[in-house]
């Protein structure tokens, strides 16, 4: 399988409305619930993606780790 | 009562080494008849090594033990003659369900696949296992092999001399002297010969505790394995329900840490929680109750000197998996042609550093497996089990979140890639799944199965190809079982072992794993991988 390197550049057609949407998603919802929609999120997308590449990544990027990092990944 | 666990299968009687002046000498001393000393003495008397299996009871052991025996233990002991009554007295199952909190999230179907002689998995009590066991040995014993099982004897010291090991043994008639060449502790995850060698034992425990209890029930419950998270009757926690033989039910609760576990084993205590978990209207007996707290931990060598460790005196696991038992067994298999060869001159004893490097991998194999499962069953942090909640909940509708649900992985064997007893891989287009290294799959042949037709000893396994009937190196032979692939009508033997390739040369070792494959006969690369695979290159 290709591996995939994560796009870290703007890549989201409609930056605004997606923001919004995902801030609507969580209108109403407690802490603990809206901590639970962003687990389930992070799930479906990371399956979504499916490339352990691209979510190593993924993880250190978020971990504010640099690209160094994520190359000693196992 | 006559119950199997209550009845002495071999009671203590004198032998006349307790007579001896000068202390009997035995080829080798296996310490424990629990499933891993069972099987360890059965399988070197059946290769004619003279093996005497010491136990510090009389009796098989009871309570909440192994229940869950696998498809690759079974296909050992299959080779050892002792499989076909494990199956008729065990349950055969493959179906499982997983609850999240009070709703059915889904269910599955271990699907196994078509054309093995034996099960995916069978239920059976330990302590029917070790009797069966026990029941093998005696007709071998009647039989004339050379295996002797003593029960009532322990043995509570042990120093090396230039002739080998000697034993001190504590019987109901006082201690006397035993001379080995070799001794396999099989003595279980508390090992005593461990702690009289002062061996490390590091690894690390869980902070959990979970109640064990095996009941008796006619309750209206399925064949199928049944495990919850979170459940309305242990909120917060875990719980499995489990069919044994005999009407008697495993049930495992998860009870946290902070808890107070001698008032947990209580009656009192445990009969509302059953109760609560069956439901109101079904009549259930206690066979056994206790807690436990699991820990994952292993030796950093398996081999000492001429002590050698198999099962869970060698490394210990979580029982989620099933992973005791089984991996023990497969110790058992990878070592005993390996002593058997060197008590008989015919490998050096750096062959039993192969032991060592394979069994370690598969105790890590096991260790990370039912680490993982621990970490998922028990999360420990607020984040992890807002994950592990997330999986379970999207395991209701989304297939994709189902692997993620990590309820125990069933325990398959490894595949021993980089051991050094293996011969590259030489068959182009063969599967990997029987690369050298792997554990031989199974595949029908007519009317019987090809593991029992590898059966022990090196074998020069030919599909479509041409060879010689038998191959030798420095006193090994190989024995050649020919084959074609339209010998299974089904394809799965092709599939299994050939792939795109037309035909296929497998060297396969005692223990049915294969050492060595090529697209065709080649006498010199034979023998070389005969010699490689038996320590001598």
């Amino acid at each position: 399988m290709k591996m995939a390197k994560l796009i870290t550049t703007p890549n989201l057609p409609d930056p605004d409305g997606f923001y919004e949407e995902l801030l609507a998603a969580h209108d109403g919802l407690s802490k603990a619930e809206s901590d639970a929609l962003n687990a389930r999120l992070i799930l479906l997308l990371a399956n979504h993606i499916g490339d352990l590449q691209a979510l190593r990544q993924a993880l250190a990027a978020a971990r504010r780790e640099g690209p160094e990092a994520e190359l000693k990944a196992p | 009562m006559g119950r199997i666990f209550e009845t002495p299968l071999y009671p203590y009687s004198r032998s006349p080494d307790q007579d001896a002046v000068v202390p009997a000498r035995h080829r080798v001393v296996v310490v424990g008849a629990g499933p891993v000393g069972l099987a360890t003495a059965i399988d070197l008397a059946m290769q004619g090594i003279e093996v005497l299996l010491l136990d510090e009871n009389d009796r098989v052991s009871w309570g909440s033990r192994a229940i869950c025996f696998a498809k690759r233990p079974l296909e050992i002991l299959d080779r050892l003659g002792a499989a076909q009554r494990m199956v008729d007295k065990g349950v055969v199952w493959q179906l499982g369900k997983v609850f999240f909190g009070d709703r059915q999230v889904y269910d599955f179907n271990l699907l196994a696949e078509d054309g093995h002689r034996r099960p995916a998995f069978i239920n059976l009590q330990q302590y029917h296992f070790e009797s069966l066991l026990c029941e093998r040995i005696f007709e071998m014993k009647a039989a004339d092999a050379p295996v002797d099982l003593r029960g009532r004897n322990s043995v509570t010291n042990i120093t090396e001399q230039e002739f080998g090991l000697e034993l001190d043994v504590d019987t109901p008639e006082g201690p006397y002297k035993l001379r080995a060449d070799w001794l396999i502790a099989c003595d279980g995850a508390g090992s005593p010969i461990r702690k009289m060698m002062g061996l490390d034992f590091p690894g690390q425990v869980f902070e959990d505790n979970f109640l064990i209890a095996d009941v008796v029930m006619d309750g209206d419950f399925p064949t199928e394995r049944w495990f919850w998270f979170d459940p309305p009757f242990n909120r917060g926690q875990s719980a499995l329900l489990h069919k044994q033989p005999d009407g008697v039910w495993r049930i495992d609760l998860q009870l946290g840490w902070n808890i107070d576990r001698e008032a947990a084993v209580k009656p009192e205590n445990v009969i509302p929680r059953l109760r609560a978990m069956l439901g109101e209207g079904v009549k259930f007996d206690l066979e056994w109750v206790s807690v436990y707290t699991f820990q994952c931990r292993r030796m950093e060598r398996f081999r000492h000197g001429r002590v050698i460790f198999a099962g869970d005196s060698a490394h210990q696991v979580s029982p989620f998996g099933a992973r005791g038992a089984n991996s023990g067994l497969q110790d058992s298999d990878n070592l005993c042609w390996k002593l058997a060869l060197i008590c008989e001159g015919k490998a050096p004893e750096s062959l039993l550093d192969s032991y060592d490097a394979e069994r370690l991998q598969g105790a890590e194999e096991n260790i990370l497996n039912s680490t993982r499962s621990t970490d998922f069953i028990t999360p420990k942090t607020e984040v992890s089990r807002i994950f592990r909640d997330a999986v379970l909940d999207l395991s209701a509708d989304h297939a994709f979140a189902r692997p993620l649900v990590n309820s125990g992985r069933l325990s398959v064997p490894c595949v021993h890639d980089g051991s050094p007893l293996n011969t590259a891989d030489a068959l182009p287009g063969a599967p990997a799944r029987t690369r050298p290294g792997a554990p031989c799959t199974d595949a029908p042949l007519g009317e019987g199965f090809l593991l029992d037709r590898l059966g022990g000893g090196f074998v020069l396994m030919t599909i479509d190809a041409e060879s010689p009937d038998q191959v030798a190196a420095g006193g090994i032979t190989a024995r050649r079982l020919a084959l074609r692939a339209g010998d299974d009508a089904t394809g799965a033997l092709a599939a299994r072992y050939l792939g795109a390739a037309a035909q296929g040369v497998y060297l396969v070792r005692p223990d049915q794993i294969v050492a060595a494959r090529w697209a065709a006969f080649d006498q010199a690369s034979v023998q070389a991988a005969l010699l490689r695979a038996t320590g001598r290159a």
